[in-house]
Protein backbone atom coordinates (compact mmCIF):
# COMPACT_ATOMS: atom_id res chain seq x y z
CA UNK A 1 0.00 0.00 0.00
CA UNK A 2 2.80 2.73 1.12
CA UNK A 3 4.75 1.14 -1.35
CA UNK A 4 2.57 2.13 -4.23
CA UNK A 5 2.34 5.48 -2.91
CA UNK A 6 5.86 6.05 -2.73
CA UNK A 7 6.38 4.54 -6.29
CA UNK A 8 3.67 7.63 -7.33
CA UNK A 9 6.49 9.62 -5.28
CA UNK A 10 9.11 9.08 -6.84
CA UNK A 11 11.24 11.46 -8.54
CA UNK A 12 13.18 11.76 -11.52
CA UNK A 13 16.68 13.18 -10.47
CA UNK A 14 16.91 16.26 -12.66
CA UNK A 15 20.58 17.54 -13.92
CA UNK A 16 18.97 21.31 -13.42
CA UNK A 17 18.86 20.33 -9.77
CA UNK A 18 22.25 19.92 -8.10
CA UNK A 19 22.45 18.77 -4.43
CA UNK A 20 21.35 21.66 -2.24
CA UNK A 21 23.22 22.07 1.39
CA UNK A 22 22.20 24.59 4.22
CA UNK A 23 24.45 27.19 3.65
CA UNK A 24 24.70 27.20 0.23
CA UNK A 25 24.72 30.41 -1.60
CA UNK A 26 22.67 29.27 -4.62
CA UNK A 27 20.75 31.11 -7.84
CA UNK A 28 17.29 29.93 -7.99
CA UNK A 29 16.13 30.79 -11.74
CA UNK A 30 12.47 30.47 -11.94
CA UNK A 31 9.95 30.66 -14.38
CA UNK A 32 7.63 33.28 -14.13
CA UNK A 33 4.07 32.77 -16.21
CA UNK A 34 2.77 36.25 -16.85
CA UNK A 35 -0.37 36.03 -18.62
CA UNK A 36 0.45 33.74 -21.39
CA UNK A 37 4.17 35.49 -21.90
CA UNK A 38 7.22 33.39 -19.95
CA UNK A 39 10.01 34.37 -18.57
CA UNK A 40 12.74 33.29 -16.31
CA UNK A 41 13.73 35.22 -12.75
CA UNK A 42 16.31 34.72 -10.31
CA UNK A 43 16.83 34.57 -6.75
CA UNK A 44 20.46 34.86 -5.27
CA UNK A 45 20.92 33.74 -1.40
CA UNK A 46 21.46 31.19 1.46
CA UNK A 47 19.70 27.94 1.65
CA UNK A 48 18.33 28.69 5.18
CA UNK A 49 16.34 24.63 5.33
CA UNK A 50 15.42 21.61 3.31
CA UNK A 51 12.43 20.01 4.59
CA UNK A 52 9.75 17.38 3.64
CA UNK A 53 10.65 14.12 1.35
CA UNK A 54 9.79 13.00 -2.07
CA UNK A 55 8.01 15.34 -4.71
CA UNK A 56 7.15 17.48 -1.64
CA UNK A 57 10.48 18.55 -0.82
CA UNK A 58 11.18 22.22 -0.16
CA UNK A 59 13.85 24.74 0.15
CA UNK A 60 13.99 28.32 1.73
CA UNK A 61 15.87 30.61 0.31
CA UNK A 62 16.73 34.00 2.46
CA UNK A 63 18.27 37.49 0.92
CA UNK A 64 19.22 40.65 1.85
CA UNK A 65 17.45 42.75 -0.12
CA UNK A 66 17.82 46.95 -1.00
CA UNK A 67 17.55 49.00 2.19
CA UNK A 68 18.48 45.69 4.61
CA UNK A 69 15.22 43.86 4.15
CA UNK A 70 15.39 40.14 4.59
CA UNK A 71 13.00 37.87 1.92
CA UNK A 72 13.26 34.30 2.30
CA UNK A 73 11.33 32.65 -0.57
CA UNK A 74 10.44 28.91 -0.41
CA UNK A 75 10.49 26.75 -3.68
CA UNK A 76 9.17 23.25 -4.55
CA UNK A 77 12.42 21.28 -5.21
CA UNK A 78 10.89 19.24 -7.96
CA UNK A 79 9.08 22.42 -9.23
CA UNK A 80 9.08 22.62 -13.42
CA UNK A 81 8.80 26.17 -12.50
CA UNK A 82 12.56 26.16 -11.66
CA UNK A 83 14.74 26.46 -14.54
CA UNK A 84 17.84 25.68 -13.09
CA UNK A 85 19.71 26.58 -9.56
CA UNK A 86 23.37 27.28 -9.88
CA UNK A 87 25.16 26.22 -6.48
CA UNK A 88 27.65 29.42 -6.01
CA UNK A 89 29.33 29.02 -2.86
CA UNK A 90 29.45 25.87 -0.50
CA UNK A 91 29.47 26.44 3.89
CA UNK A 92 30.21 25.32 6.84
CA UNK A 93 26.76 24.92 8.86
CA UNK A 94 26.24 22.97 11.98
CA UNK A 95 22.85 23.07 11.85
CA UNK A 96 20.02 21.32 9.80
CA UNK A 97 17.91 25.08 9.79
CA UNK A 98 19.70 27.95 9.92
CA UNK A 99 16.75 30.10 11.38
CA UNK A 100 19.80 32.11 13.89
CA UNK A 101 20.45 34.09 9.87
CA UNK A 102 17.24 35.91 10.71
CA UNK A 103 18.50 37.56 13.64
CA UNK A 104 21.77 38.70 12.18
CA UNK A 105 22.68 41.45 9.40
CA UNK A 106 26.07 42.22 7.95
CA UNK A 107 29.50 40.92 9.04
CA UNK A 108 27.73 38.59 11.66
CA UNK A 109 25.22 36.93 8.92
CA UNK A 110 28.43 35.28 6.96
CA UNK A 111 28.83 31.89 7.27
CA UNK A 112 32.36 30.02 6.84
CA UNK A 113 33.15 28.58 3.30
CA UNK A 114 33.69 24.93 2.56
CA UNK A 115 35.78 23.94 -0.23
CA UNK A 116 34.63 21.16 -2.20
CA UNK A 117 35.92 19.18 -4.52
CA UNK A 118 33.86 19.12 -7.64
CA UNK A 119 31.99 15.88 -8.10
CA UNK A 120 32.84 15.04 -11.55
CA UNK B 1 -23.05 4.63 -15.68
CA UNK B 2 -19.39 2.70 -15.58
CA UNK B 3 -18.11 2.30 -12.03
CA UNK B 4 -15.38 0.39 -10.47
CA UNK B 5 -14.43 -0.55 -7.28
CA UNK B 6 -10.45 0.23 -5.63
CA UNK B 7 -9.14 0.53 -2.57
CA UNK B 8 -7.71 3.96 -1.02
CA UNK B 9 -3.56 4.06 -1.26
CA UNK B 10 -3.44 7.16 0.17
CA UNK B 11 -2.71 11.31 -0.53
CA UNK B 12 0.53 12.83 -2.58
CA UNK B 13 0.71 15.39 -4.59
CA UNK B 14 1.38 16.14 -8.44
CA UNK B 15 2.86 18.90 -10.94
CA UNK B 16 0.34 20.03 -13.76
CA UNK B 17 1.43 21.33 -16.75
CA UNK B 18 1.27 24.56 -15.65
CA UNK B 19 3.46 23.55 -12.40
CA UNK B 20 1.06 24.07 -10.30
CA UNK B 21 0.95 21.60 -8.03
CA UNK B 22 -2.58 19.57 -7.29
CA UNK B 23 -3.36 17.53 -4.38
CA UNK B 24 -4.66 14.30 -5.66
CA UNK B 25 -5.96 10.90 -3.71
CA UNK B 26 -4.14 7.64 -5.68
CA UNK B 27 -6.50 4.74 -5.49
CA UNK B 28 -5.67 1.51 -6.50
CA UNK B 29 -9.16 0.78 -8.87
CA UNK B 30 -10.03 -2.77 -10.31
CA UNK B 31 -9.35 -5.52 -12.21
CA UNK B 32 -13.06 -5.56 -11.45
CA UNK B 33 -15.58 -8.32 -12.48
CA UNK B 34 -19.02 -8.48 -13.36
CA UNK B 35 -20.04 -11.08 -10.99
CA UNK B 36 -24.29 -10.70 -11.56
CA UNK B 37 -26.37 -8.34 -13.54
CA UNK B 38 -29.49 -7.43 -11.70
CA UNK B 39 -32.19 -6.43 -14.66
CA UNK B 40 -35.57 -5.20 -14.60
CA UNK B 41 -37.53 -8.48 -15.41
CA UNK B 42 -36.13 -10.07 -12.68
CA UNK B 43 -35.07 -7.49 -9.54
CA UNK B 44 -37.39 -4.98 -10.98
CA UNK B 45 -34.21 -2.21 -11.79
CA UNK B 46 -31.07 -2.46 -13.80
CA UNK B 47 -27.67 -3.17 -12.23
CA UNK B 48 -24.59 -4.63 -11.96
CA UNK B 49 -22.95 -6.83 -9.04
CA UNK B 50 -19.23 -5.67 -9.09
CA UNK B 51 -16.52 -8.04 -7.10
CA UNK B 52 -13.13 -6.62 -6.40
CA UNK B 53 -9.56 -7.80 -4.85
CA UNK B 54 -8.74 -11.63 -5.38
CA UNK B 55 -8.42 -13.47 -2.44
CA UNK B 56 -7.33 -17.05 -1.39
CA UNK B 57 -10.35 -19.81 -1.90
CA UNK B 58 -10.28 -20.15 2.01
CA UNK B 59 -11.08 -16.51 2.73
CA UNK B 60 -14.49 -17.55 1.66
CA UNK B 61 -17.50 -19.35 2.71
CA UNK B 62 -19.28 -22.12 0.13
CA UNK B 63 -21.92 -20.19 -0.20
CA UNK B 64 -20.08 -17.03 -1.73
CA UNK B 65 -17.96 -19.37 -3.74
CA UNK B 66 -20.41 -20.83 -5.20
CA UNK B 67 -21.67 -18.16 -6.40
CA UNK B 68 -18.54 -16.70 -7.81
CA UNK B 69 -18.02 -20.46 -9.47
CA UNK B 70 -21.08 -19.68 -11.43
CA UNK B 71 -19.27 -17.57 -13.98
CA UNK B 72 -15.98 -19.04 -12.97
CA UNK B 73 -15.16 -15.83 -11.25
CA UNK B 74 -11.60 -16.09 -8.95
CA UNK B 75 -12.39 -15.90 -5.25
CA UNK B 76 -13.07 -12.27 -4.72
CA UNK B 77 -13.37 -10.17 -1.20
CA UNK B 78 -15.68 -7.36 -2.13
CA UNK B 79 -19.31 -7.54 -3.94
CA UNK B 80 -20.92 -4.02 -4.19
CA UNK B 81 -23.43 -3.11 -6.78
CA UNK B 82 -24.21 -0.40 -9.05
CA UNK B 83 -27.03 0.82 -11.10
CA UNK B 84 -26.90 1.24 -14.72
CA UNK B 85 -28.81 3.03 -17.28
CA UNK B 86 -30.93 1.25 -20.37
CA UNK B 87 -28.28 1.73 -22.54
CA UNK B 88 -25.82 0.02 -20.67
CA UNK B 89 -24.41 -3.22 -21.44
CA UNK B 90 -22.50 -5.71 -19.33
CA UNK B 91 -21.52 -9.11 -19.45
CA UNK B 92 -21.73 -11.41 -16.59
CA UNK B 93 -17.78 -12.58 -16.03
CA UNK B 94 -16.51 -9.38 -17.78
CA UNK B 95 -13.78 -7.76 -16.59
CA UNK B 96 -13.46 -3.81 -15.83
CA UNK B 97 -10.35 -2.09 -15.66
CA UNK B 98 -9.40 1.50 -14.60
CA UNK B 99 -9.24 2.29 -18.24
CA UNK B 100 -12.96 2.82 -18.48
CA UNK B 101 -11.91 6.84 -17.16
CA UNK B 102 -10.14 9.18 -18.59
CA UNK B 103 -7.93 12.20 -17.58
CA UNK B 104 -10.15 15.37 -16.87
CA UNK B 105 -13.28 12.86 -16.32
CA UNK B 106 -15.58 13.69 -12.87
CA UNK B 107 -16.13 11.17 -10.96
CA UNK B 108 -18.21 10.89 -8.04
CA UNK B 109 -15.91 8.36 -4.99
CA UNK B 110 -18.33 6.63 -2.31
CA UNK B 111 -16.38 5.29 0.66
CA UNK B 112 -16.96 4.75 4.41
CA UNK B 113 -15.61 7.94 6.62
CA UNK B 114 -13.30 7.00 9.26
CA UNK B 115 -15.52 6.51 12.82
CA UNK B 116 -14.84 8.79 15.46
CA UNK B 117 -16.71 7.30 18.20
CA UNK B 118 -18.92 9.09 20.51
CA UNK B 119 -18.17 13.18 19.50
CA UNK B 120 -19.35 16.06 20.89
CA UNK B 121 -20.94 19.44 19.63
CA UNK B 122 -17.53 20.90 18.83
CA UNK B 123 -15.93 18.05 16.85
CA UNK B 124 -19.46 16.76 15.09
CA UNK B 125 -20.94 19.83 14.08
CA UNK B 126 -18.51 22.66 14.33
CA UNK B 127 -20.11 24.48 17.64
CA UNK B 128 -17.82 27.29 18.34
CA UNK B 129 -15.96 26.88 22.65
CA UNK B 130 -16.80 28.88 25.45
CA UNK B 131 -14.75 30.95 27.24
CA UNK B 132 -11.76 29.21 29.16
CA UNK B 133 -11.87 32.24 31.68
CA UNK B 134 -14.43 34.79 33.27
CA UNK B 135 -15.30 32.82 35.80
CA UNK B 136 -16.82 29.74 33.76
CA UNK B 137 -15.84 26.45 34.95
CA UNK B 138 -16.46 22.43 32.78
CA UNK B 139 -18.24 25.00 29.85
CA UNK B 140 -15.54 25.15 27.67
CA UNK B 141 -16.93 22.29 25.18
CA UNK B 142 -20.88 22.28 26.14
CA UNK B 143 -23.35 23.01 23.47
CA UNK B 144 -25.26 25.92 25.44
CA UNK B 145 -29.00 25.90 25.01
CA UNK B 146 -30.71 23.72 23.56
CA UNK B 147 -34.16 25.54 22.99
CA UNK B 148 -36.57 27.90 25.16
CA UNK B 149 -38.24 27.02 28.53
CA UNK B 150 -41.64 25.82 29.14
CA UNK B 151 -43.31 27.06 25.46
CA UNK B 152 -42.50 24.22 23.84
CA UNK B 153 -41.51 22.43 26.63
CA UNK B 154 -39.72 19.87 24.85
CA UNK B 155 -36.15 19.97 22.51
CA UNK B 156 -36.94 20.40 19.01
CA UNK B 157 -36.24 17.31 16.73
CA UNK B 158 -33.18 17.04 14.51
CA UNK B 159 -31.61 19.37 17.38
CA UNK B 160 -27.75 19.01 16.38
CA UNK B 161 -25.91 17.25 19.96
CA UNK B 162 -23.47 15.14 20.54
CA UNK B 163 -23.32 11.25 19.33
CA UNK B 164 -21.97 9.29 16.94
CA UNK B 165 -19.53 10.16 14.37
CA UNK B 166 -17.88 8.63 11.01
CA UNK B 167 -17.84 5.21 9.92
CA UNK B 168 -21.04 6.25 7.68
CA UNK B 169 -20.69 5.91 3.69
CA UNK B 170 -20.29 9.39 2.41
CA UNK B 171 -19.58 10.35 -1.55
CA UNK B 172 -17.22 12.68 -2.71
CA UNK B 173 -19.27 14.50 -5.71
CA UNK B 174 -17.55 15.23 -8.59
CA UNK B 175 -14.01 14.85 -8.50
CA UNK B 176 -11.83 15.19 -10.98
CA UNK B 177 -10.01 12.20 -12.66
CA UNK B 178 -5.77 13.74 -12.70
CA UNK B 179 -4.17 10.19 -13.80
CA UNK B 180 -5.29 7.04 -15.08
CA UNK B 181 -2.53 3.97 -15.32
CA UNK B 182 -4.02 0.96 -16.44
CA UNK B 183 -1.06 -1.09 -16.12
CA UNK B 184 -0.69 -0.88 -12.33
CA UNK B 185 -3.93 -0.49 -11.84
CA UNK B 186 -3.77 3.09 -10.28
CA UNK B 187 -6.19 5.97 -10.67
CA UNK B 188 -5.27 9.51 -8.74
CA UNK B 189 -8.78 12.28 -8.08
CA UNK B 190 -7.78 15.62 -7.57
CA UNK B 191 -8.52 16.19 -3.57
CA UNK B 192 -9.75 14.02 -0.80
CA UNK B 193 -11.78 11.09 -0.96
CA UNK B 194 -13.74 9.54 1.71
CA UNK B 195 -12.61 6.72 4.37
CA UNK B 196 -8.78 5.00 5.67
CA UNK B 197 -5.67 4.14 3.70
CA UNK B 198 -6.68 0.93 2.31
CA UNK B 199 -10.05 1.47 2.60
CA UNK B 200 -13.02 -0.04 -0.18
CA UNK B 201 -14.31 2.83 -2.52
CA UNK B 202 -16.78 2.89 -5.48
CA UNK B 203 -15.73 5.25 -8.48
CA UNK B 204 -18.61 5.85 -10.62
CA UNK B 205 -19.31 8.31 -13.35
CA UNK B 206 -20.37 11.74 -11.87
CA UNK B 207 -23.85 12.39 -10.86
CA UNK B 208 -24.08 16.18 -11.44
CA UNK B 209 -21.81 16.88 -14.04
CA UNK B 210 -20.32 20.06 -14.23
Amino acid sequence: MTDLLKSMERVEPNPAIPPLRPGDTVRVHVRIIEGDRERVQPFQGTVMRIRGGGINTTFTVRRIASHGIGVERTFLLHSPRLEKIEVLRHAHARRAQLYYLRGRRGKAARLREKRVQSQE
Amino acid sequence: MKGILGKKVGMTQIFDERGDVIPVTVIEAGPCFVVQKRTKERDGYRGIQLGFEEVKPKRLNKGQLGHLRKNNMPPLRYLREIRISEKDEYEEGQKITVGIFTVGERVDVVGVSKGRGFAGTVKRHGFNRQPKTHGQSDRERAPGSIGSTTTPGRVYKGKRMAGHMGNARVTAQNLQVVMVDPERNLLAVKGAVPGARGGLVIIKEARKQG
